[in-house]
């Protein structure tokens, strides 16, 4: 494939993928592996799986993340700013119109009365989205996941603990733990 | 001065909301609502909203209806930039030492250790959400009809588990059609 092709279609791909996916990274991500590998064959089944493991380790949206490692893969450095752009320009503009318009809009009688409405039904998305990732951590990591959500819920909500303390506090107890299993691991077979 | 506050809060948004999609929540929430007060309570709810109703992540969403109301366009840009560069840095550094030593047992022990951590982070942003949804900005009295929808929207999506944009539209029109006859907004 010539080289200015190769930007131009990695360019509409990522733009239009991101266009059309409501509902967050992980419907992204599949739709990025029929256009990527099914279709453009520009990658192995196996190597986005990885990738999408990447993406979801990886601070930041799963939709960007794995936009910059196709780029990246397919094209280098240039690939992974032509991918994040393409990415990027749909939710700006949608988001860059909304935002003119909102200010006249919120004023508005009705437009507030359904706003407020819809409060209520965020507010039981977020606590569905909750329910279901407790779930998760749940069965990922026993009563251990239970005594973290219990401690990071208290101290965010009662105590204003900042959010970056607790996230590192986790991220360390949990490198800690690996590292310690790890070690054991290892000695046990020495 | 507004520029560098921009770039260095969404830095933040972008370095630490690890889990994806909603995990952005409560980092968004303090940056925006609680440390620079760019938008107001009710403002960072309609917001979520807006984002769950569009196609694009909260992160990026967010950094655009920020960034515009901050500073324009430009301040938009500068927001986006802000979010983006740790995941430029990071997911290209992962990829690397991926490649070279094909192993993740780290990283995914770091992610199970803070996996609950952003459960309950998301459950606490959530909270305050449902409080304003319950009252008003301010405090306003308590509100049946908020909590009717609440709850009904929270049956509804544990049950028959729809896209979520149907619920929150539903609300909308729900919201739309009962608040006026109650003087609730």
């Amino acid at each position: 494939m010539k080289e200015k092709n190769k930007y131009l279609t990695l360019f509409l791909s990522t733009m239009t993928l991101s266009a059309f996916t409501f509902g967050g990274g992980y419907v992204i991500v599949s739709l990025m592996k029929r256009k990527f590998v099914d279709e453009l064959h520009w990658l192995e089944e196996d190597e986005m799986l990885d990738m999408t493991a990447i993406a979801q380790s990886c601070p930041g949206a799963v939709a960007v993340n794995a936009a910059i490692l196709v780029g990246h893969r397919v094209a280098g450095f240039l690939g992974t700013l032509v991918s994040i752009i393409g990415t990027i320009i749909p939710p700006f503009v949608i988001i860059g119109i909304i935002s003119f318009c909102y200010d006249a809009f919120r004023s508005n009688q009705i437009v507030a009365a359904v706003l407020k409405g819809m409060e209520s039904g965020i507010a039981a998305v977020i606590a569905d989205v909750t329910v279901n990732l407790a779930g998760s951590a749940w069965r990922e990591s026993g009563a251990g996941a239970v005594v973290i959500m219990v401690l990071a819920f208290c101290a965010s909500w009662f105590f204003d603990v900042n959010v970056l303390w607790i996230i590192l506090t986790c991220g360390l107890y949990g490198f800690g733990r690996t590292w310690l299993t790890q070690r054991k691991g290892k000695g046990g077979t020495a | 001065m507004n520029y560098l506050e921009l770039l260095l809060s969404f830095f933040q948004i972008g370095l630490l909301s690890f889990g994806g999609g909603m995990a952005a929540l409560p980092l968004i929430s303090q940056q925006v609502v609680d440390k620079h007060g760019w938008l107001t309570m009710g403002e960072f709810t309609d917001l979520i909203t807006i984002s769950e109703m569009t196609p694009g992540p909260i992160g990026i969403n967010s950094s655009t209806f920020v960034g515009i109301r901050v500073a324009g366009i430009p301040g938009a840009v500068v927001a986006m930039v802000g979010y983006v560069i740790p995941a430029i840095v990071l997911v290209t550094l992962l990829a690397r030492l991926y490649e070279k030593y094909r192993d993740m047992t780290y990283i995914q022990g770091t992610l199970r250790g803070l996996r609950p951590a952003i459960v309950a982070l998301i459950a606490a942003a959530g909270v305050n959400i449902l409080i304003l949804a319950l009252t008003g900005e301010g405090g306003a009295a308590f509100n049946f009809i908020g909590l009717g929808l609440f709850a009904a929207a929270f049956v509804v999506l544990r049950r028959w588990k729809p896209n979520p944009i149907y619920v929150m539209l539903g609300c909308g029109v729900l919201g739309g059609l009962l608040y006026p006859f109650t003087g609730g907004v």
